[in-house]
């Protein structure tokens, strides 16, 4: 898993890690993490006395699961990730095993079963995987407000404001038709030179197979709001800008997404 | 014929004043499109209570499902085609051909969840009787049992990935009996142009997730307590005369 993008949000995951106290996605996920890598699991084979176990775990998010109250529940929280990020992980892990798929990185396995758009069956469990890990890093308690520095110049330069990203990506994210997200993108080649972009993918997809470099995703599958909002996925969408969104991960990955492209 | 079915100009039964609100701003919408001569959709009644497919599918899940999702495919529904018109008037290709998605989308959606509707009923009004007659045998001969039919919809509806329909279909130029899932809310036709929709059940995380959670296999189990067969033997029974 170690990429460039990945390895950006390595800082958080790591003091969410080192964080003490009552938390109880750390603890629950910190102990899965070791049961995983020290247990026989089903999804292991035996090669004489080496156990090969499970090649992917199921990251916590950086931050208690009910630190982002009121405005995505922890009762969300725990299935969205206790259940549903979960699943992907377990079902990804079966099926690789045995496969050339179980010596790559989580991202070369997202572009490989992409397959061009023909898509192959582990595609939906390594994107959703991939996509979850990278959408509880979009968020952070106490989120919301603006961006600075370099990231609000590119956004100035390529939306004009900084209204006007919001715009697009609220507009995306609310047209996103059936189950999907909607993300703010880095283009490392682009042809306009407007090297920032919002795109809406459907289902698994995301910019990784178009090129682009993710900087910033929002769920808008029906599970990741329809507990705390039912229908109303613009009300979810705009809580999401105001109070959730975490704009240092985002100049973070856009630090990351210009070293590579340099 | 189902498409005529649903274009009546029935109104909403008055059901809160939120809903009152809305209601009025659809119809007169629908009104001011109507005088125009334009058709206009509207959301079919339930021949139920919102309570009444408890507790298989519950009374929170109907009502947002109807009041809420259905209603508002309508109310698109309608929009996009009042723009198509308009597009058309004035001979504007390319919006008439980006009109097409919102059309599929919401026209599709209107079109499900009415046959949706149709496909259930409370217990006590034959909600989860299987089929008898023609329609009963022939899932027998096509699918091999009751059980195997029923398995066969389940496993496609918990493989289908994000949103969609898993759908009992009549392929009416070979008079078979087919089991498809369709995405998003296209109508089980762009599945093929001779597939006529049976039942339906709606696979959308909206249509289960309050009461099910993540566990989609439940919902598949427990709907069936609540399917009605009155519809899908008449439809089928019509195309095979």
């Amino acid at each position: 898993m170690a990429t460039a993008t990945v390895a950006a949000t390595a800082p958080l995951s790591n003091g969410f890690l080192l964080r003490r106290g009552p938390n109880e996605g750390a603890k629950s996920a910190r102990g899965l993490q070791w049961t995983k890598n020290h247990r026989q699991s089903p999804s292991s084979r035996r090669f004489g006395a080496a156990v090969i176990t499970a090649k992917f775990d199921l990251k916590p998010p950086p931050y208690p699961l009910n630190a982002l109250e009121p405005h995505m529940s922890a009762n969300t929280l725990s299935f969205h990730w206790g259940k549903h990020h979960r699943a992907y992980v377990d079902n990804l892990n079966k099926q690789i095993v045995g496969t050339e798929l179980e010596a790559k990185s989580l991202e070369d396995i997202v572009i490989q079963t992409y397959n061009n758009g023909d898509l192959l069956p582990p595609f939906n469990n390594a994107a959703q995987i991939w996509n979850h890990d990278f959408f509880w890093e979009s968020m952070k308690p106490g989120g919301g407000g603006k961006p600075s520095g370099e990231l609000l110049k590119l956004i100035e330069r390529d939306f004009g404001s900084f209204e006007k990203l919001c715009e697009e990506l609220r507009a995306a994210a609310a047209t996103q038709f059936g189950s999907g997200w909607a993300w703010l993108a880095f283009n490392p080649r682009p042809s306009d030179g407007k090297e920032l972009l919002v795109v809406k993918s459907p289902n698994a997809v995301n910019p990784l197979v178009l090129g682009y470099i993710p900087l910033l995703t929002i769920d808008v599958w029906e599970h990741a709001y329809y507990l705390d909002y039912q229908n109303r996925r613009p009300d979810y969408i705009s809580i999401f800008m105001e109070k959730l969104v975490s704009w240092d991960a985002v100049s973070a990955k856009l630090e990351v997404a210009k070293a590579q492209a340099a | 014929m189902a498409l005529r079915a649903i274009a009546s100009r029935k109104t909403l039964a008055a059901l809160g004043s939120g809903l009152r609100a809305q209601a009025r701003l659809a119809t007169t919408a629908a009104a001011a499109a109507a005088s125009r001569g334009l058709v206009t959709f509207s959301l079919p009644d339930l021949p139920y209570d919102y309570g009444a497919l408890e507790p298989a599918v519950s009374a929170e899940i109907m009502q947002l499902h109807h009041q809420k999702h259905h209603q508002s495919y309508v109310t698109n529904y309608n929009k996009a085609l009042e723009q198509l018109e308009d597009a058309v008037a004035r001979d504007d290709a390319p919006a008439v051909v980006k009109l097409q998605s919102a059309i599929k989308f919401n026209g599709g959606g209107h079109i499900n969840h009415s046959i949706f509707w149709k496909n259930l009923a409370p217990i006590h009004e034959g909600g989860g009787e299987p089929p008898k007659g023609s329609l009963g045998w022939a899932i027998d001969a096509d699918f091999g049992s009751w059980e195997a039919f029923v398995q066969k919809m389940n496993a496609e509806g918990a493989a289908l990935q994000g949103s969609g329909w898993v759908w009992l279909g009549l392929d009416k130029e070979f008079k078979k009996l087919v089991v498809e899932t369709t995405a998003n809310q296209d109508p089980l036709v762009t599945k093929g142009a001779d597939l006529v929709p049976l039942i339906g059940i709606d696979v959308w995380e909206h249509a289960y997730y309050l009461q099910y959670k993540n566990a989609k296999p439940d919902y598949l189990k427990n709907i069936w307590k609540v399917i009605d067969w009155k519809y899908a033997s008449e439809v089928y029974e019509k195309e095979c005369r």
